[in-house]
């Protein structure tokens, strides 16, 4: 590495390597959060319904290359293997809801939190059971085309990635602050107790916040499939540990704060393994993040809790 | 309902009376215990142990049994699964020789699994045969512990001669798992191989991950930017897809190079263009083969549906090994302590035996001396036997 011309290179390679990490991380720390938000728990089978949401995108989309594959143009396929993943996904969000934590609102805290990881666990033996320990090789849903600029290389398919993630945060973004439901949402994350009170139901709000947060896992999942093709019923435990950790440095309960702080993991990471050796990597990456919450114990846009009223 | 749970209780003892395992002690059955990884990260390698203990355990029956010393014994299989994980594979072992009463163990298969638990079979005295493990550590110092396999410290240097005569080169680039024990000890013996050959700066990038990562852009792109001229990737079916199209995808263009974990049947079926043509080092290959070793495959691929991968042909020879071991020790006493020690006698003993993986001939430490194959993957995705290295 002798000129500058060289380390810039080195570091825009690197940037755009962080940027389709941190998106990952940044969409499904936004599942953690927003279910924070609203029932003040964190929802630890987040990690594993990532997992079912990516078996569901694979499963759609190889039907949908069987059935369509040379009569619809690539993208089309590519838009309809989302929504339709997204729809079937956000249901498994709401199943969560229903049985697992509904029963438990009542319940300490951590009922719930154990309840989390023991439902990640039948998701995980029951793909385990279901498809067999086989792995899968997620179908390439458009063809990777190499792109080299200024001795920068970049691929078509992490380009979609990084702007699709940007282009669902932003959906995501209107959907709470311009809809009726997102405003019971943002309410209900106010005010656990007179929310109720003014009509709106908690068993509607509950479930759609689950929904969504599913949704996006999947999203996430499709993506994720096509940058590291290889499935595994364990796909969702680190990732998923990760993502959490982003949604508490990005300040509970704040979207925003988890979108921004799971693109903060991913170039912390990959800078790290950059500037030292990668047997290092987590351990610095997280050492950073642990000095980070010691200063800043709530995150980034964490909100004062202690003073609300909760059940 | 306290009479009702009693009653349910007393059935369940009943009945653990009468299976068949209380009987056994009666008539002497031969029981081999098979250590696979069925689940977890490479559960392709558990599959082929599997499918080769069942093709031999057939071989057996249609015989009417083993014959040891002019007697004919029943023989049953003890699979169990290790998960892939170091600590199952000490339960498995444990529950095998201590309440299964096995009398050889196949297996585990990768060094991970193999290392410790080979120290639990050394422990009671019970003979390991490791089809796959090519980690130093699995059989030293364990007189217990066998392999069917060459050894990593053949293996480094191997592929580091073959990449200098093939392709010429002088620097090298290495990636691998710094959390498992084959990947870390072969990268270790590759990149002493290869610094004695080219001067100590000769391996440019050195860099590591570990299990459960997916994401390599970092390490690749210091890779890709160092200059290296060959990546050399000792990893397991399940990340060589990863690792190859990301190098891909960041713009690597040389030669990419594995080891025998390379040698999976699914590596290509996951891999698919993307691993055309390359090399990896291995015990056999498929494409090509002749004799025994077509028998066997031709056996396996119409049974099974697929070429077996070197795992099912290793697992075989060491089948066949253990086999021969029982036989030669000349007979069952029925009393597993002191047969297990005979076997062991007996297997230690064993002088160029021809497998379908190679003649073996066993050192003091329990490791065969065998050849080594460079296998090409060709543009088909079959496995061609490209060169051969003996030590």
């Amino acid at each position: 590495m002798e000129s500058i011309i060289d380390i810039l290179q080195y570091i825009v390679q690197n940037l755009i390597n962080a940027a389709q990490r941190g998106s990952f991380y940044a969409v499904i720390s936004i599942g953690y959060s927003m279910v924070y938000g609203v029932l003040m728990l964190f929802n630890f089978a987040h990690g594993d319904i990532f997992m079912v949401g990516t078996y569901i995108g694979f499963g759609i989309a190889t039907l949908f290359l069987a059935i369509f594959a040379g009569l619809l143009p690539g993208p089309l396929i590519f838009l309809s293997t989302v929504v339709v993943t997204m729809f079937l996904a956000s249901w498994i969000g709401v199943l969560v809801e229903v049985a697992g934590y509904r029963p438990l609102r009542e319940a300490p805290r951590a009922s719930a939190a154990i309840t989390g990881l023991m439902i990640g666990i039948i998701f995980e033996t029951g793909i385990l059971i279901l498809l067999g320990a086989k792995r899968l090789s997620f179908p390439p849903l458009m063809e990777s085309v190499t792109y080299h600029i200024g001795g920068v290389y970049f691929t078509n398919v992490k380009a979609m990635i990084i702007i699709l993630s940007l282009l669902l945060m932003l959906a995501l973004h209107g959907f709470i602050q311009k809809t009726k439901w997102g405003m019971a949402m943002r309410a209900m994350s106010y005010d656990f107790l007179a929310v109720p009170l003014m009509g709106v139901s908690i068993n509607i709000i509950a479930p759609l916040t689950f929904a969504v947060g599913a949704g996006l896992a999947s999203v996430a999942g499709i993506l994720y499939g096509q940058a590291y093709p290889i499935l595994d019923p364990y796909m969702g435990v680190i990732i998923g540990w990760k993502a959490f950790v982003a949604a508490i440095l990005g300040g509970r309960g704040s979207i925003k704060g988890a979108a921004l702080a799971g693109y903060l993991l991913g170039f912390i990471e990959i800078f790290v393994a950059t500037i030292f050796p990668s047997t290092l990597r987590d351990l610095i990456a997280y050492s950073i993040i642990l000095v980070i919450l010691t200063f800043r114990p709530r995150g980034f846009f964490g909100m004062e809790h202690s003073t609300k009223l909760r059940l | 309902m306290r009479k009702i749970a009693l009653f349910l209780i007393a059935v369940l003892a009943l009945a653990m009376v009468f299976t068949p395992a209380a009987f056994s002690a009666r008539k002497t059955i031969i029981k081999i215990g098979i250590n696979a990884p069925l689940t977890g990260d490479i559960p392709k390698v558990g599959e082929g142990s599997k499918y080769a203990a069942m093709l031999w355990l057939e071989d057996v029956e249609k015989a009417g049994g083993l014959e040891v010393g002019g007697k004919k014994y029943q023989v049953e299989l003890v699979i169990e699964d290790n998960e892939s994980k170091a600590e199952s594979a000490v339960k498995a072992n444990t529950k095998m020789i201590t309440q299964d009463d096995v009398l050889a163990i196949i297996g585990p298969q990768s060094s991970k699994q193999a290392v410790p638990a080979g120290e639990v079979a050394n422990k009671y005295k019970t003979v390991m045969i490791s089809p796959w493990s090519t980690n130093p550590n699995t059989t030293m110092d364990r007189p217990y512990v066998f392999r069917g396999c060459f050894l990593d410290p053949f293996q480094g240097p191997v592929v580091a001669n073959f990449i200098t005569e093939e392709f010429g080169f002088t620097k090298a680039a290495v990636l691998y798992d710094v959390a498992s024990d084959y990947p870390k000890g072969l990268a270790e013996v590759f990149k002493a191989a290869w610094e004695k050959k080219h001067g100590p700066d000769s391996i440019v990038a050195y860099e590591s991950f570990t299990t459960k990562d997916t994401d390599f852009s970092s390490q690749l792109t210091k890779i890709v930017k160092s200059g290296a001229q060959v990546l050399f990737t000792p990893q397991y079916y399940n990340e060589v897809p990863l690792i190859v199209s990301q190098a891909k995808d960041l713009g690597w263009t040389g030669p990419i190079v594995g080891s025998d974990s390379w040698g999976s049947a699914e590596t290509v079926e996951l891999c698919g263009k993307n691993c055309y043509g390359l090399f990896f080092s291995s015990h056999y290959a498929a494409a090509g083969a002749k004799g025994a070793t077509k028998a066997f495959i031709d056996r396996y691929e119409k049974s099974y549906g697929y070429i077996p991968d070197d795992v099912a042909a290793l697992t075989w020879d060491a089948l066949k090994l253990a086999e021969q071991a029982i036989q030669d020790a000349g007979k069952i006493s029925g009393r597993v302590n002191k047969d297990r020690a005979a076997v062991r006698d007996a297997l230690a003993k064993i002088k160029n035996f021809a497998g379908i993986t190679g003649n073996m001939t066993f050192t003091e430490e329990g490791d065969p001396i065998k050849c080594a194959v460079i296998v090409r993957i060709n543009d088909k995705g079959e496995y061609e036997f490209y060169k051969s290295s003996c030590p």
